[in-house]
């Protein structure tokens, strides 16, 4: 796939994304001038805010009008934090990131072993103890392990940070370069920051990681168990390789392939803000961003949220595209 | 002389809902440094003997034998990391279809330096130096293209011979070749047949011949077991196949079309129950044969 052509699917890709949650913003039963103005304005300051926002203007128009802004990366202001939205998402969307990363790296370096002892142990006791773990990562809610979690390890144990991405007294310490603060602070070179910051994201990333672990697990696990079925296995067998070499080195190869697309989903899933996980521990990040400015009404602010968890689908869709042709030397 | 291998009451077992399916029942038979072909139909158990060998039954297969003997030395007794320095480097195998037997997404020779490089001490240097040497054994053309290429981009033809180039490069003694041609084309299956027969030959080799083709079994092997129903049935000379006794081989034999005699129906096959229950006949050469 050339550059030429990824370009052209990026565009189409946004353009259809954005032409959606700009029609579903426009035909919500929410009245944008009512919220900016207040239910006590006169017709005539109503008039003028609905001149201004350009909504006397045909709904084709006003896409362009907001395509063209959303080009020059001008989202408009948020009505919630009276800030351009941008400045917003700047703000919120690395705390998502860092935490989505840290989640995904704990939930791939646990998950895809746990997968493959699964597959090389199916029926023994260890697979069914694989499969209860990813049950329970499945199915309980994150709102009531999150708070049991911060009740036993924060509340009575005190073992990690509370709420929030660092204690009070850490806050602004050091200087914002990419809004991820474990790398903010390393930066800096300070470690208190950034142990804080640690205490602070073990368990949401924990939490999250328990999540694509269960999922990157049983991937892993069905994908071991077809690979392991298929004749080069023998071969390896007959070469006189160890188990260790025949599942690690022949099957995991060939599992890696698929297992992208399942990682990549999982990091992409984690990506657009998990909000109940952010709320429960306070972590401003974009889900919490988007959730709350839906609820107010915030039209520029949904929308400018909707933009980036897109942007980032798409671009996680084309890295993993890639590092499966460099995995599979078929696809060239 | 000794035999090369000597194979004493091999049972193969599965468990299934109905009870225990016997996949080989009872088999008694010994290789020489000869071209032994095993011939039946699908699932007369010819190639779970030829798995049964490198003790390759996976669970919950079950084998049991009085003794599987290479060169006089009872495999049975030795441990999981015994054997597998067995395999490969004493008795190795090449599988029917190098489309699945290959490993997709390894270089070629990486996968042929792996081979060589578990039994013997060698640099990568040496392994590539050895493994180029070998792929020209096996008469192809352009060792170190496809020393670097991948095993889609062969033929059917070109992946067997790089399977044998690979089972062959720790210089076993025996090499079980599991119905190495029937997934080739007719055109290809006497190259590939030539060439393993060759270095066979050269390396005073056993070879186990598996297959469900009765005329490359004879014109290829020096004596031919036949399997039915996981027992052996008959054995005789390659040459004198034409003239076996057996009715289910005078059956198989007669179900063939033959060019000199062209007949209007090919007869069918005729089964009895009898040959299911009847006694394994033995395949053992005398030691001093």
């Amino acid at each position: 796939m050339g550059f030429g052509r990824i370009a052209f699917t990026v565009a189409i890709t946004m353009i259809g994304l954005l032409f959606i949650t700009f029609i579903i913003g426009r035909v919500m039963p929410i009245d944008p001038v009512l919220s900016i103005v207040g239910e006590s304005a006169s017709k005539s300051t109503y008039d003028e805010a609905y001149r201004q926002l350009g909504l006397d203007k045909p709904v084709i128009v006003q896409f362009l009008y907001f395509l063209w802004d959303v080009v020059r990366g001008d989202f408009g202001e948020s009505l919630l934090t009276a800030r351009p939205v941008l400045d917003d998402l700047i703000r919120v969307f690395p705390a998502t990131l860092e935490l989505a990363t840290v989640g995904t790296i704990i939930g791939v370096t646990l998950g895809v072993p746990l997968g493959v002892i699964a597959a090389v142990k199916q029926g023994t006791w260890i697979d069914h103890i694989a499969r209860v773990v990813a049950l329970i990562g499945y199915s309980m809610p994150v709102f009531w392990i999150g708070l049991i979690g911060l009740l036993v390890f924060y509340g009575k144990l005190g073992w990690i940070g509370g709420p929030g991405r660092l204690d009070i007294f850490y806050v602004d310490i050091i200087p914002t370069v990419t809004g991820m603060i474990l790398i903010d602070s390393l930066l800096a070179g300070d470690t208190d920051v950034f142990w804080n910051a640690v205490s602070h994201i073990i368990l949401p990333a924990g939490l999250l990681a328990y999540y694509s672990l269960a999922y990157i697990s049983r991937m892993t696990r069905s994908f071991m168990l077809e690979q392991l079925d298929q004749e080069y296995i023998t071969t390896a067998r007959v070469k006189g390789l160890s188990e260790h070499a025949v599942v690690w080195r022949h099957a995991l190869g060939n599992v890696k392939v698929p297992l992208i697309t399942v990682i990549a989903l999982s990091y992409a899933g984690l990506l657009e803000g998990s909000v109940l996980t952010e709320t429960i521990f306070s972590w401003p990040g974009i889900g919490l961003y988007i959730t709350t400015a839906l609820l107010s009404a915030d039209m520029n602010a949904v929308l400018g949220g909707t933009v980036v968890v897109g942007l980032v689908f798409v671009c996680l869709n084309i890295f993993s595209d890639l590092l499966y042709k460099y995995f599979d030397p078929r696809s060239k | 002389m000794t035999n090369l291998l000597e194979v004493e009451n091999l049972t193969v077992k599965f468990p299934t809902r109905n009870g225990m399916f016997e996949a080989v029942r009872d088999i008694s038979f010994s290789l020489g440094r000869e071209r032994l072909g095993i011939v039946g139909e699908s699932g007369s158990g010819k190639s779970i003997t030829g798995r049964s060998i490198l003790r390759l039954i996976r669970r919950p297969g079950i084998l049991e034998a009085t003794r599987i003997a290479l060169e006089g030395e009872d495999l049975l007794k030795k441990s999981e990391r015994e054997m597998r320095k067995i395999r490969g480097h004493k008795i190795s195998m090449v599988m029917q279809d190098p489309k699945f037997s290959l490993n997709p997404v390894m270089r070629i020779g990486d996968q042929i330096c792996e081979a060589y490089r578990l039994h013997a001490k060698a640099s990568k240097a040496e392994a590539r130096e050895k493994s180029i040497k070998m792929l020209e054994a096996v008469l192809i053309r352009d060792p170190e293209r496809v020393f670097n290429a991948y095993p889609h981009e062969m033929s059917g033809g070109m992946g067997q011979r790089i399977m044998i180039a690979m089972m062959l490069i720790p210089d076993p003694q025996i090499l079980i070749a599991d119905e190495p041609t029937s997934a080739l084309d007719v055109t290809v299956q006497k190259e590939v047949l030539e060439i393993m027969d060759k270095l066979v030959r050269e390396r005073g080799m056993g070879l186990i011949f598996i297959s469900h083709d009765l005329n490359v079994v004879s014109a290829f092997c020096d004596r031919v077991l036949i399997m039915y129903a996981g027992r052996i049935v008959e054995t005789c000379q390659a040459d004198k196949l034409h003239e076996a006794k057996h009715p289910y081989t005078r059956g198989l034999l007669n179900s063939l079309p033959q060019l000199e005699h062209p007949v209007d129906r090919l007869a069918v096959l005729q089964r009895d129950d009898a040959w299911q229950t009847a006694p394994s006949v033995s395949g053992t050469l005398e030691a001093d044969h």
